[in-house]
């Protein structure tokens, strides 16, 4: 006999209680560290910062334990931590010019001012298993050379003294934000990369990718990657001059792409952007290829391409929006199953009692 | 790492305002959706952020709060949302329709009729009726702008052409005051002309799509049809097994693996209500 379902409350709290459980694993293993989490898996750490936008090893390092090493889950929980706190302001824009960098690595010049610095990196790296690691070998200090005295001005920059690159465009005052404001189309420039440094590395991994197949390219080249530290200032209204918030990692991307121009300017390079905390490659590589992609339009070119297409991309990007959505398919729908069920019922009656007619009519012939 | 405190009712009251303002247009424009900035909530886009965070918004210390999915006060979600105001309000909350203040619903409208001074306030996924024919925001802004439903029209009208039936059975299109069409949610047909002259305020919160609307009390809403082909709200042919109601709308539930079904009222409030006033036999 059916017995209306009760008792939610009271299986929400043994599920949670189960997963607590599941989340700490076997009891002889010793529990992992925030410190561990943030020292070891780094990268994992710099992901979550990224899309979930707060700049916080421990807080990120302590999503990731709680959210059991799904990253998409710890971007969530720093997203929902974020919107509690108070927004003060934006920053001053960062001059990367002026980063002590880790990595630089360019793509288009064999050599320039500041070097070519490959730093710690997978590239070159054969992806061999190693059992060393598994066994926990120590490991033997790295060779750190002294930072060069030269200054690293961006590829960006170089080519620009020539004119053979579009000039970065002038920042209109405070940028767009689409956490205190609603995304509306057509999005501004401003808007479209913070939508894009929150994006999902794999979504704008597949754009980026699909931009290279012919799905809207435009000739990448990477101008330059830099990796490394900067200071973030805040102009502090009260006493008239910025101050130092504290340091941080990021990750630069300045992608140089096919030219435009024609009758009334001349014709010069075009530039893609990427930016995302701590080391992120990939994700600020992507981006700088859909922020391109995305220009079209401004640009005069054909489009019609999925990267080209803002309302597409900005809209799909978010994997906390996406993720909620497609996961929301788990919740009851028996109200509109019953709803569709009971149409589905009468459009068969129609069809069987149509073809009985039939049948009926064909007998009597 | 400091433990976090949080407002009351969960959302910073610059954040309130800024929704609340948001509604006074939705409710000043009936059935128009209003873009609001959309927070991250500590549930996921999709599971009622927007609900949730319209109710956080309206909701005050003397409220009383009713919280239903499907129907029903105890199905997973609708508990865990009461859970989150209980934590972050300390407000009273109920399971009785006529004692709610605010009644934040997942896919119905209750049984119940609502009455003045109470607020329905529905979770909506796609607060766009004309998204399935347009996905294009800018697009489908300006055909609201220009009062251009004709498309919805030609759907509706090719649902019959191939079916002999309009072939939507939830989130049924509804024009509101004559002007705007409005997604009522994902709420069965059944429930579409409990929206129209109602006394209470009902508000509706898209998060994921940082949409609010409104229709205020008393506000004309008309389910869209044909002069031949009528709106007709459905309702499986029963009672209710346990009530006995002829008027609620049913859940079926498979009872075995031999095919037996029952159907019970969705609406658990309406049903238990009715069994305790007919002294329990049900």
């Amino acid at each position: 006999m059916y017995v209306a379902v009760k008792g939610g409350e009271r299986a929400i709290e043994n599920a949670h209680a189960l997963l607590a459980e599941r989340r700490r694993g076997d009891r002889d293993v010793p529990e992992l560290t925030l410190a561990q989490i943030g020292n070891q898996l780094t990268l994992a750490v710099d992901r979550v910062m990224s899309e979930g936008s707060l700049y916080d090893r421990e807080l990120a390092a302590l999503a990731i334990k709680q959210a059991r090493g799904d990253l998409v889950e710890a971007v969530f929980l720093l997203r929902a931590y974020r919107t509690t706190l108070p927004r003060f302001g934006a920053s001053q824009p960062l001059n990367t010019d002026g980063m002590d960098l880790r990595r630089r690595i360019s793509a288009t010049f064999k050599d320039l001012p500041g070097g070519q610095m490959l730093g710690p990196t997978f590239d070159y790296t054969h992806r061999l298993l190693d059992h060393n690691l598994a066994a926990g070998t120590e490991i033997p200090q790295a060779p750190l050379a002294p930072a060069p005295d030269t200054a690293a001005r961006s590829v960006a920059a170089l080519l620009s003294d020539d004119g053979l690159i579009e000039h970065p465009p002038e920042g209109h005052g405070e940028p767009a934000d689409l956490t205190r404001d609603p995304l509306n189309f057509p999005a501004g420039r401003d808007l479209r990369l913070q939508n894009l440094a929150r994006g999902d590395e794999g979504f704008l991994l597949a754009l980026g990718y699909s931009t290279q197949r012919g799905y809207g390219r435009n000739h990448p080249f990477v101008g330059e990657i830099r990796y490394g530290e900067i200071e973030v200032g805040f102009l502090a209204e009260e006493i008239g001059f910025a101050v130092p918030l504290g340091t941080i990692e990021i990750t630069e991307c300045q992608m140089v792409n096919q030219f435009s121009g024609g009758d009334s300017e001349p014709p010069r390079f075009t530039c893609g952007y990427g930016l995302t905390f701590g080391q992120g490659e990939r994700k600020a590589m992507s981006m700088a290829l859909v922020d391109r992609a995305l220009r079209a339009t401004e640009l005069g070119e054909a489009t019609g391409a999925p990267a080209q297409d803002q309302e597409f991309v900005l809209s799909h990007s978010d994997n906390v929006q996406a993720t909620g959505f497609v996961e929301h398919l788990k919740l009851p729908h028996y109200v509109d199953f019953q709803s569709e069920l009971g149409l589905l019922r009468k459009l068969r009656a129609d069809y069987f009692a149509q073809t009985d007619r039939a049948d009926t009519q064909k007998a009597a012939e | 790492m400091t433990a976090p405190v949080y407002n009351f009712a969960y959302l910073d009251e610059q954040t309130k305002r800024m929704l609340r303002r948001a509604l006074l247009k939705a409710i000043a424009i009936p059935g128009y959706q209003v873009p609001f900035a959309s927070r991250e909530m500590p549930m996921p886009y999709g599971w009622g952020t927007g609900g949730v965070q319209v109710t956080a918004s309206i909701l005050g210390p003397d409220d009383v709060l009713k919280v239903i999915d499907q129907g029903s006060d105890d199905t997973t979600n609708a508990v865990s949302i009461r859970k989150f105001f209980t934590r972050t309000a300390g407000v009273r909350t109920t399971t009785h329709t006529r004692e709610a203040t605010v009644i934040q619903t997942r896919h119905r409208v209750p049984e119940t009729p609502l009455t003045e001074g109470q607020i329905l306030v529905y979770q909506v996924p796609i607060p766009e009726p004309l998204r399935f024919l347009e996905p294009r925001e800018s697009e489908t802004r300006r055909m609201h702008a220009l009062s251009e439903y004709g498309l919805m029209h030609v759907k509706l009208y090719e649902d019959i052409a191939r079916h002999g039936h309009i072939a939507t059975s939830y989130a049924y299109p509804v024009k509101v005051m004559d002007r705007h069409v409005m997604d009522p949610s994902p709420i069965p047909k059944f429930d579409n002309p409990k929206l129209d002259d109602c006394p209470a305020l009902q508000l509706f919160g898209a998060g994921r799509e940082k949409r609010v609307y409104a229709i205020p009390p008393y506000t004309r809403v008309v389910s869209l049809d044909f002069e031949d082909h009528p709106f007709e709200p459905y309702r499986h042919a029963a009672d209710c097994e346990l009530c006995g109601a002829s008027d609620s709308y049913l859940d079926e539930v498979i009872t075995d693996d031999q095919g037996s079904r029952m159907f019970v009222c969705s609406d658990t409030d309406y049903c238990e209500s009715r069994r305790m006033r007919d002294g329990g036999n049900g």
